[in-house]
């Protein structure tokens, strides 16, 4: 198959502004992707993208240009970006186009997501009686896997405290200060075991990637990344969602586990070869789950491998190098471009303050969300 | 009593019973849950839900408890978890669980 190239990458200030609209943040994301590449609006041949709520995608055209490109909305919940990447790589496989745009947007007020029973086809009584709350799941699915694989409260304080150091290492972070393992356990329980400042907050920014063909790359200016797999799955009986009334007994499947093999399936490499990764941390307890679940450790060996700094920037896997929901906050269309954006400076070598060292060769994205899809994403440098 | 559902093919239940098999979309037949199982995990809910779709109860917000009661038919259903003494609530707890006019409410089982 034909090797698909991220000749550019471009990003937007993540946080919360009063003024800025969910469309300027993706125009400035695609202008500095373009930027990034080296090339104008008018040789993209193609595009794809969505936002969770902030607007249509293909309405950017407005902005951008009026080329008469084919741009294409993509509206996937946390998989947003990760259906754009996949569409732009099938354009490109498929000859529609050989160089093509992907990109991610959104802007939620604080204390988005308001969600209501009858949306996800539930009795009303879940709403009256207080169980249409996320943090809920958050907390019931961590405090079982604590229980089952002795992982301890402090475990989830250190991957916070983790976040918000490496934000404060990212200019383009929301979350800049440090904060200590202890102040995280202090600051107040949510849904047991989870803290406030375990927790990702609602918020706003656009990441866009600009893809093409090995040989549209050669007239391009920016340093191409191997796109080595982008897969999205949804999930399959038995797993553990959001707002669930009832779930099956017995062992627990995981859509992040499907997708992450899929994606090293596809890539042909293993968890192992891995240099650099961007896993979904809504919360703490799932950067420490899903460390398992994409098949980085068994069960249980993060409570040793994350206390002997294995997950730092400096350590055997650097696991979210921006600060990663936690430090960025969750704009929902934009988080899994944000991984790809950060994991392509980091193949690079151009992330700065929070470059990992030894030059990672292979990086690997990972998001999941309601009700229950997941991307995941490996890329590589290009040899030499 | 939980009235749930059965699908005999994939010996899969589900609660509340629901027409289809979620497995495998075939039609199922009514079952009525155990009302006895074991805590399978919890959380504790601390700040008020927000309103709407939450109805606090006459006297306000307090915290509560809910989590998941695994029941002898393999499946977890999500209940309130109503107990004097949330600092014994703990997973494997035996627990008593019964329909309402609302969500199930669960409630442990005195030990000894
Ligand atoms: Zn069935």
């Amino acid at each position: 198959m034909t090797d698909v190239l991220i000749a550019g990458a471009g990003i937007s200030r993540f946080g919360r502004t009063e003024h800025t609209t969910g469309r300027a943040h993706a125009v400035r994301a695609v202008r500095a992707a373009l930027a990034d590449a080296g090339i104008p609006w008018s040789r993209v041949g193609a595009a794809f993208g969505g936002s969770d709520a902030a607007g249509q995608a293909d309405t950017l055209v407005a902005e951008l240009g009026l080329t008469g490109v084919p741009f294409v909305t993509v509206k996937n919940g946390c998989a947003t970006g990760g259906s754009a990447l996949v569409s732009a790589v099938n354009a490109i496989r498929a000859g529609m186009a050989d160089v093509v745009l992907a990109v991610g947007f959104d802007k939620h007020p604080r204390g988005a997501f308001d969600p209501m029973p009858a949306d996800w086809g539930l009795d009303e009584a879940y709403g009256r009686d207080g169980l249409m709350v996320t943090t809920q799941f958050f907390g019931m699915k961590i405090n079982r896997y604590m229980h089952a694989y002795g992982i301890s409260p402090r475990t989830l304080a250190l991957v916070a405290e983790k976040a918000y150091r490496n934000g404060s290492r990212n200019p383009n972070a929301w979350r800049r200060t440090p904060v200590s393992a202890d102040e995280v356990l202090a600051s107040g329980m949510v849904s047991d075991p989870l803290t406030r400042y375990m927790f990702c907050s609602p918020g706003e920014g656009a990441a866009a990637v600009v893809l093409c063909s090995p040989e549209a790359a050669r007239t391009m200016t920016g340093v191409p990344v191997t796109l080595r797999a982008a897969v999205v799955r949804s999930r399959r009986f038995g797993s553990f969602e959001v707002f669930s009334p009832w779930l099956a007994a017995g062992e627990l499947t995981s859509v992040s586990r499907d997708a992450a093999a899929a994606a090293f399936e596809a890539a042909g490499v293993g968890p192992s070869d891995v240099d650099v990764c961007q896993l979904q941390d809504t919360e703490s307890g799932a950067e420490v789950m899903h460390l398992a679940e994409c098949g980085f450790c068994a069960d249980g060996e993060q409570e040793k491998l994350i206390a002997a700094g294995a997950t730092e920037i400096g350590g055997t896997l650097p696991v979210n190098t921006d600060g990663g929901c936690l430090a960025n906050g969750e704009p929902i269309g934009a988080s899994g471009l944000r991984q790809v954006y950060e994991v392509v400076q980091q193949l690079r070598g151009h992330a700065g303050e929070r470059q990992v060292p030894g030059a990672p060769r292979i990086g690997f994205t990972h998001v999941y969300g309601a009700p229950g899809v997941s991307a995941c994403t490996v890329l590589s440098r290009l040899s030499g | 009593m939980l009235a749930g559902s059965h699908c005999a093919a994939c010996a899969v239940t589900v609660y509340p019973a629901a027409g289809q098999c979620p497995r495998c979309g075939q039609g199922t037949s009514p079952v009525t849950l155990s009302a006895v199982g074991t805590l399978w995990t919890w959380t504790v809910q601390r700040y008020a839900p927000k309103s709407p779709p939450y109805v606090p109860p006459p006297g306000g917000f307090r915290p509560f408890a809910v989590g998941y009661v695994e029941l002898p038919e393999r499946v977890r259903v999500a209940a309130v978890l109503d107990t004097a003494d949330p600092d014994a609530i703990r997973i494997d707890l035996p627990v008593r669980i019964e329909a309402t006019a609302g969500v199930p409410r669960a409630t442990p089982i005195e030990e000894g």
